[in-house]
């Protein structure tokens, strides 16, 4: 969650919403949430666990192509 | 009765020493507050009450409709957190369990301004020429 705290931080065209699954079922439903943490970046980059900054920003690097 | 115990008080305060700058955390809630509404506004309250930078905003979700959707706020319970800027921080749900210390931590970076991120992590957030939204899914344990 921080990583993506940080990110929003550092730049001004990044949100980063925490999202509590149990409270927000329709949303879990949608993005198929089975484990957290679960990061959804946009609809289109989705990561599994806890990655550290360099994994996170090799998924990350997807939405610059 | 208080979320958070006089332990947590004492650990959260000490975290907190080091804020200089303010920090306004916006509550979204309604005006029969749902549980998580209420505990989220709690816990805020009770967080900001640790430190004299930190003030709470709290606002009605429909009532206060124009601020949130200035903040992009759609759902509740929802809290911004917001620094010198709004950068973008915001929580859905109640920040607790392993959450509430990202919330601690979301405070300072918002108060210092500063994301701490490698010189290559930066390079390749310069490089984002649209908007982008990351949602993280957790759980409170």
């Amino acid at each position: 969650m921080l990583l993506a705290y940080q990110l929003a931080l550092e730049s001004d065209l990044i949100t980063a919403h925490m999202v509590e699954a149990v409270e927000f079922p329709e949303l879990s439903n949608k993005y198929q949430v089975m484990g957290v943490p679960r990061t959804v970046i946009d609809e289109t980059v989705h990561i599994e666990g806890a990655y550290p900054e360099p994994m996170f920003m090799q998924e990350f690097a997807k939405l610059l192509k | 009765m208080a979320l958070l115990n006089e332990g947590i008080r004492t650990e959260v305060r000490a975290a907190l020493a080091d804020v200089r700058q303010p920090v306004t955390f916006k509550v979204f809630t309604q005006t029969f507050e749902c549980q998580y509404c209420k505990e989220t506004r709690e816990l805020v309250e009770e967080v900001a009450a640790l430190s004299d930078k930190i003030s709470v905003e709290v606002y009605d979700f429909e009532k206060d409709k124009a601020v949130a959707d200035s903040l992009g706020i759609d759902k509740i319970p929802a809290v911004a957190v917001v620094g010198a800027k709004d950068y973008g921080i915001r929580m859905f749900g109640i920040p607790s369990g392993y959450e509430f210390g990202s919330l601690i931590e979301s405070i300072k970076l918002v108060s210092e301004g500063k994301s701490g991120l490698s010189p290559d992590t930066k390079k390749a957030v310069a490089k984002l020429t649209k908007p982008v939204k990351i949602q993280v899914f957790i759980t409170p344990t």
